[in-house]
């Protein structure tokens, strides 16, 4: 592996680590959403709180991570997407602005009205942003983002069956892993009714996640032949992974099985993750830019693999000290 | 492969700039929150494990649960400007963010721990043993330091770039990260900007309490609400001062057109004046004060020392000289105007071991966390606009690294809107927070407390 291939998989990590727990945190956003009225929403949006309360900013700074390695790396990439897919990231960052403050202004307001509203905001933006998060890759991953600044079309880069496939495909995932993930703190909390509830909302959305990746591979094969060619090739068996992974989930739910469901849901996530990347191996941007072409000099790239292993060495355990102090709270909860 | 420009649609490079300074600007508020606040916060806490101090206690709590919303708008607004450093400046991060991008990934790190032990200590509160919750709270206050240091570095770097060889085509060949880290920058940008964090957060929060002793509050909560980020405040204001006069010294040798353009200084020559207020009109400075040979013995410590002035730099590569004058000038007034309330406060507690009693002192004190940021932001101007016409300095003009998207205008708009109603929601919620009794338990309790 090259230098440039090691930081590259690094990025994946990264990219994986976002789409798994952001992705999770924007579903719960989803729940909030749909959640209905102040009174029977209220358990699952506290369950929702509770759950994503201590741990979202943590999660969401994957995302800071995996903006600075891919500037710092392969910057040419990073210019090159950020120009050109100008409209759907400008408003992806302005759903994150929204989102994580009406998260925590609703946290410390009292009157109902503004809760209301802080709450609103941040549950819209939790379903606008993944989407445009979504588009933005199956820009990429289509080849529809030439190297330059602002080279591509403004509009049609993402305005395209497949962004558009990607992009409800992440509101989907994202809220299914949610659900899964509220399944499980339903259970340790010993709330049968919340577990219920999410149980049923997760078969609901992972089977019309598992729908539109079905029809997603029509749509690939007419719109975007070269990704679709290496999903079926190179691709194969991390596509089948998935699969495989994303029905046992569903399985696994429906007999009301707790144990490994967040592990199997997750995977089914990072599975496809890496299949689109290994399908579009050795482009970072297909059909304009390589990953050794774009990459960084060599003294940037090893900083950036000693800066991740500095990383993996304090943020891991730090990480999981807080994930376990969660869990534990939760229990205590219960009783 | 060198990054390619394209036609630059009209009025990009302006929405760009705008765009960069409003969200900057407000990010750089609650950065400095985030950087101070839990030093604060923990003295409040060892004192209140230490003496069993019942109203340090309850300020540590208050505090803990201010920091969690201030901390979120920090991390949300930071993103955003992660975001813009592409959408707005692609033309800078496609030629030299192999350099410039590595303090930024160091601050990845800092920002993650504080990320996480900002969730442990607020989480922490009744369940973790006080001093173990007293000790999750350091790893928040030293990565606000190491966070302040890497991404000041960054910025530095655009002012002093180093660390990297450019090829023939202009792009970065060969980069050494210890060069781009330690630049010729870095040591005063980032002491001086961890400084001001200190005295903002403290100013700031000694304001509010200064407005309760105002309103007729004089119990001791106050009084310890006051004292504690007073007292760092003033401690800071002092070495404040001392590091922006090592930085003024650093700019008059490494960037003259700056330091020109803060002076004033129109012809290069001995014995120059510092202009106090005052501006350039056609080439000639109306109104100010002028003080004759101040300017020369600032920078050499000697009038005969030669300051470069505007004459001896081509127009197109000047800053927008009077922006940066003003804002050089009102740095400076709110830096002294802090010293002096600094030494009222310092003297008195030498001598009398006491807090001053006049109203006055308070009412300056009330003023004083505005003046702080005040002098935050301009001190910014001053840098920011007086690198002007350049975004790395004499590498890159800033109209080559402005992004050709159309758009950018409509994209500004809709951030100051988004902005001013930001603002604006997140002082409402603090003041409403700071207004629900001191015994805050009710509502959400805890910010992340179990479930009832
Ligand atoms: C509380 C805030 C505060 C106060 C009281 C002062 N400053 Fe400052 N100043 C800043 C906050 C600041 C800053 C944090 O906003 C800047 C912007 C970039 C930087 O490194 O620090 C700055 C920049 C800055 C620069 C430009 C550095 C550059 O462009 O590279 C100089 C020369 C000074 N300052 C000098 C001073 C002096 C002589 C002061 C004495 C009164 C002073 N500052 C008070
Ligand atoms: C480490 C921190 C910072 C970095 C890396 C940074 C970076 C940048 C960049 C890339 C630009 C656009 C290019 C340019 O106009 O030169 C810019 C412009 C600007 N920034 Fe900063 N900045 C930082 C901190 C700040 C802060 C805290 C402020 C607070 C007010 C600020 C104020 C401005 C202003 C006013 C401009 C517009 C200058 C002009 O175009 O005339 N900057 N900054
Ligand atoms: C002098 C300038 C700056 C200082 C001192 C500073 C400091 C901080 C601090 C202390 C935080 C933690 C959040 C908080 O406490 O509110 C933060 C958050 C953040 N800042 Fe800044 N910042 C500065 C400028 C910038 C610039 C120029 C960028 C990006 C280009 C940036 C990107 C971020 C990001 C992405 C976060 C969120 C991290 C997270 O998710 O926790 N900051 N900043």
């Amino acid at each position: 592996m090259s230098r440039a291939e090691i930081v590259a998989a690094i990025l994946w990590l990264g990219v994986t680590l976002y789409a798994v727990l952001g992705g999770a945190d924007f579903g719960a956003g989803l729940w909030d959403l749909l959640a209905g009225n102040s009174t029977n929403g209220e358990p699952p949006r506290a369950l929702i709180d509770a759950s994503i309360g201590p741990v979202w900013e943590a999660n969401h700074t994957w995302l800071i991570f995996d903006l600075v390695i891919l500037w710092s790396a392969f910057p040419l990439a990073f210019a090159s997407l950020m120009s050109t897919l100008f409209v759907p990231l400008t408003l992806a960052a302005f759903g994150i602005i929204l989102r994580g403050a009406g998260f925590a202004f609703r946290k410390y307001t009292r009157p109902l009205a503004g809760r209301r509203a802080f709450g609103a905001t941040f549950a819209l933006s939790s379903v606008i942003t993944p989407f445009f998060l979504g588009t933005a890759l199956g820009a990429i991953a289509s080849g529809r983002v030439p190297a330059g600044n602002a080279a591509g079309d403004p509009w049609t880069s993402w305005l395209n069956p497949t962004s558009v496939l990607v992009g409800c495909l992440a509101v989907a995932t994202g809220a299914f892993v949610a659900a899964v993930f509220l399944v499980s703190a339903a259970r340790r909390q010993g709330d049968p009714d919340l577990e219920r509830y999410f149980r049923r909302r997760a078969l609901a959305v992972g089977s019309v996640a598992g729908g539109l990746s079905i029809v997603g591979l029509f749509v690939l094969a007419v719109d975007a032949t070269a990704l679709y060619n290496g999903l079926s090739g190179r691709g194969l068996p991390l596509v089948v992974a998935s699969l495989i992974l994303g029905s046992t989930s569903l399985v696994l739910l429906a007999r009301g099985i707790c144990r490994g469901i967040r592990v199997v849901a997750a995977g089914a996530v990072t599975a496809i993750v890496w299949g689109w990347g290994v399908a579009q191996l050795p482009a970072i941007l297909p059909g304009s830019l390589t990953i050794e072409a774009a990459a960084a000099p060599s003294g940037t790239l090893d900083a950036l693999i000693v800066i991740s292993i500095a990383a993996a060495v304090t943020i891991g355990p730090s990480l999981g000290l807080l994930f376990i102090l969660d869990g534990r709270s939760r229990l205590q909860a219960g009783h | 492969m060198l990054f390619d420009l394209g036609p630059l649609p009209p009025a990009n490079l302006l929405a760009a700039r705008d765009q960069m300074a409003v969200t900057l600007g407000f990010h750089i508020v609650l950065a400095c929150l985030g950087v101070a606040f839990p030093t604060l916060l923990l003295i409040a806490n060892w004192r209140a494990i230490r003496s069993s101090d019942a109203d340090a206690l309850r300020l540590a709590r208050r505090w803990s649960r201010i920091i969690a919303v201030t901390f979120a708008v920090g991390a949300v607004s930071g993103t955003v400007l992660s975001f813009e450093m592409g959408l707005l400046w692609p033309g800078l991060m496609g030629r030299f963010g192999a350099a410039y991008g590595i303090p930024f990934a160091i601050e990845g790190i800092f920002f993650f721990l504080e990320a996480i032990f900002i969730a442990i200590y607020i989480y922490g509160w009744d369940r973790l043993s006080p001093w173990t919750h007293f000790l999750s709270g350091i790893p928040i206050a030293l990565s606000g330091f190491g966070g302040t240091f890497s991404v000041v570095t960054a910025n530095a770097w655009m002012n002093q770039p180093a660390g990297f060889t450019l090829g023939a085509d202009g792009q970065v060949t060969d980069v050494q990260p210890l060069g781009v880290i330690f630049n010729n920058a870095t040591w005063y940008e980032a002491g001086h900007m961890f400084l001001a964090a200190y005295m903002v957060t403290g100013f700031l929060l000694a304001s509010t309490y200064a407005v309760g002793r105002l309103r007729g509050r004089m119990d001791r909560y106050t009084r310890l609400g006051f004292i504690i980020p007073f007292a760092v405040a003033a401690i800071a204001t002092p070495l404040q001062i001392g590091m922006g006069d090592i930085a003024a010294r650093a700019v008059f040798t490494d960037q003259p057109a700056k330091f020109a353009a803060m002076e004033l200084v129109q012809t290069t020559g001995p014995n120059t004046p510092v202009v106090v207020g005052g501006i350039l009109i056609d080439g000639r400075v109306v109104g100010g004060l002028p003080i004759p040979g101040l300017g020369s013995l600032l920078a050499g410590f000697n009038t005969a020392t030669v300051v470069h002035g505007l004459d001896g730099i081509a127009p197109a590569d000047q800053p927008p000289v009077n922006i940066v004058h003003l804002a050089w000038d009102t740095m400076l007034s709110a830096g002294f105007g802090l010293l002096a309330l600094a030494a009222w406060f310092g003297l008195t507690w030498i001598r009398r071991r006491e807090l001053p009693t006049s109203r006055w002192f308070y009412r300056f004190a009330a003023v004083a966390g505005a003046a702080s940021v005040v002098a935050l932001e301009a001190g910014w101007i001053v840098t920011e606009v007086g690198r002007q016409p350049w975004i790395v300095y004499g590498l890159l003009r800033t109209v080559d690294a402005v992004t050709r998207a159309p758009g950018a205008i409509a994209s500004f708009v809709v951030v100051m809107v988004i902005y001013l109603i930001l603002g604006f929601a997140t002082f409402v919620v603090l003041r409403s927070m700071s207004r629900q009794g001191a015994d805050d338990t009710a509502d959400g309790g805890e910010p992340y407390g179990p479930r009832r």
